[in-house]
């Protein structure tokens, strides 16, 4: 899975409650969601956003509740990836479940700015950075969570495994 | 290289070999439970799977505890569909009515958790298995709803901070203090994404049911998991409750740890957490005087036979402060027998406390003790977030069995020393 997009910086600790406030919780349709997205941290930021646009944060992103709505708001604002220096443990395991990849950067972050133009390869774990021509590397999602992605997420993932006989 | 506990027990049940934090892994799990608030998600997207079965309706445990006896019309509807769900599923460890306890009290009695297991539930505290040497975690209903599908689920290793407790133990301090210290000292984050690990002289002579309070809270430093090693003692309290063929295991000499902290039990008093938050923990001396409306004695992490033993000894003989609403819930059906039998429930009342059945109730503010704007409770619980317990103008303090019981007799916050005979 390859994506090109521009970023949009977020800094540490963004948590759920910034990704999606809870008087948005009334429903579960990403599109709904997405229309919403970060406006716990930025009214209106959604509207800068492109499809395909690449989101970058730094640690703990995703922090406090275990709401599924996190992953979805992202995902229906056509953010296709995150990357970030750490994220929270649950919003981590929620994100694959809900279909929104998510790689770990580590302190390569604060080498991306806000407006760079990235290509991320989620299946081998490279970021370019066309901006400053840098590149990194790490570790690759786990060839089962790619399935679970293509899937479109556990759900999905699971209505596979047992469709298959599994 | 060595392993630490949550490496041991992970490799346990996954094909690939376990070298270290970061590493993903995926492994077969030992039981997957949900309780009356997150199960009935869990069941949408089970069927949003498509999953007609479970895949072993003896390791699906479902525990209808949170509002039990349920307490309005929404909660009796939650119940119904987990009910019906369990009936459809042929699930054998369906509980609701006079079978139910809080879950994580619940289940090491019923012996359906062992050492060596890896337990994930619908529920942040499912991280108390972890004092019987058990690799147990919260995930999001989704989760466990495919755990509960395909019986196994994907972690992340975690590194781990290891704890050791030395020291002589005063009167009236243990587990609780224990924990709270631990929180106090790192932080609600402190150990996020990172596993627990407690050792030391202190924790091989501590009860396994000490071990479970100290678990139970390893979720408010924002822990993955608490962990204990199996011992003797383990394997006598697994095979007491019924449990037959568990193991000791315990982490290897050489394992490698992102950080090491210690804590000298001597001299030490017993520990409160203050509002809002399980990281403003003080000695009981510095909170001493402050005046409390009602008290809580209870929940997965201190409604245990031994809670309500500690709880009696400090009120055998006395009485509950003028205006002070003492509430004891004991957490399971069989620590609430067991306190019959030994008197202890009589002691209760006799101090004047209301004896409840068991259920979660005020813990998360459900019912049976919610407070008013401006009141004060001194509870035996996990959580003081604002709020938690009813008003958003309430406050929660954190503390031992002990620490409560104390301070529903003097009607302030005390040391146990100065109220017990
Ligand atoms: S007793 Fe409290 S913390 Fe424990 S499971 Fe019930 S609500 Fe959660």
């Amino acid at each position: 899975m390859v994506v090109t997009g521009t970023v949009h910086l977020v800094g540490d600790h963004i948590d759920t409650d910034a990704i999606i406030p809870a008087r948005f919780l009334v429903t579960t349709d990403p599109q709904e969601l997405g229309k919403h997205c970060m406006e716990g941290l930025t009214p209106g930021w959604v509207q800068r956003v492109q499809r395909g646009d690449i989101l970058v944060a730094g640690e703990n992103f995703g922090c406090g509740s275990s709401r599924e709505h996190a992953p979805l708001a992202i995902l229906g604002a056509g953010i296709p990836v995150v990357l970030a220096k750490s994220f929270a443990r649950i919003f981590y395991r929620n994100g694959f479940n809900m279909g929104l990849p998510l790689l770990e950067l580590g302190e390569a972050v604060d080498t991306i700015a806000d407006g760079h133009r990235l290509t991320v390869d989620v299946t081998q774990g490279v970021v370019e950075n066309h901006s400053t021509g840098a590149q990194i590397h790490v570790q690759p999602v786990p060839a089962f969570m790619l399935e679970m992605l293509q899937a479109g997420g556990l759900v999905g993932y699971v209505r596979q495994r047992l469709g298959g006989g599994a | 290289m060595g392993q630490t506990l949550a490496e041991k027990i992970l490799e346990r049940h996954t094909d690939t070999a376990v070298d270290g934090p970061g590493q993903i892994v995926r492994c077969r799990i030992s039981l997957a439970l949900a309780n009356d608030i997150t199960a009935p998600l869990a069941i949408k997207s089970l069927r949003a799977m498509g999953v007609t079965r479970v895949f072993d309706p003896q390791r699906v445990v479902l525990v209808c505890d949170h509002f039990t006896p349920n307490k309005d019309i929404d909660s009796a509807e939650q119940v119904k569909t987990v009910r019906e769900f369990a009936r459809q599923m042929g699930i054998v460890h369906y509980y609701e009515g006079g079978d139910v306890g809080v879950e994580h009290a619940l289940l090491p009695e019923l012996g359906l958790v062992g050492p060596g297991d890896v337990v994930v539930g619908a529920d942040s505290h499912t991280c108390t298995y972890g004092g019987l040497g058990a690799f147990a975690t919260g995930l999001g209903s989704t989760d466990v709803a495919a755990a509960m599908a395909l019986g196994e689920t994907w972690f992340k290793v975690p590194a781990t901070i290891r704890v050791d407790i030395t020291g002589m133990v005063p009167p009236y301090v243990g587990a609780k203090d224990f924990i709270l210290e631990v929180i106090g000292r790192i932080g609600v984050a402190g150990a996020l994404y990172q596993a627990l690990e407690f050792a030391g002289p202190v924790v091989e002579a501590m009860s396994v049911e000490g071990r479970m309070t100290m678990a139970n809270m390893a979720i408010e430093a924002g822990a993955k998991a608490g962990l204990f090693a199996a011992d003797s003692a383990t394997l006598a309290y697994t095979e007491a409750h019924g449990r037959q063929g568990d193991s000791p295991i315990a982490p290897d000499a050489d394992a490698q740890y992102a950080r090491r902290l210690s804590i000298d039990a001597t001299g030490m008093s017993p520990r409160v957490a203050c509002p809002h938050l399980p990281e403003n923990v003080r000695p009981v001396e510095e909170v001493a005087g402050i005046p409390v409306d009602q008290v809580v004695i209870g929940s997965c992490t201190n409604g245990r036979i031994e809670d309500l033993r500690a709880a009696a000894h400090v009120l055998r003989g006395q009485r509950v402060a003028k205006g002070v609403r003492l509430i004891i819930l004991p957490a399971s059906p069989k620590a609430y027998r067991q306190a019959l039998d030994e008197g202890l429930l009589a002691t209760f009342l006799d101090a004047g406390a209301v004896v409840g059945p068991p259920t979660c109730g005020p813990c998360l503010g459900g019912h049976m003790g919610i407070l008013a704007a401006g009141e004060r409770c001194i509870a035996t619980t996990n959580r003081n977030f604002r709020g938690r317990m009813g008003s958003l103008d309430s406050e929660v303090y954190l503390a031992s069995p002990a620490v409560a019981a104390a301070s529903a007799v003097a009607g302030t916050i005390i040391h146990p020393a100065q109220v017990a005979a």
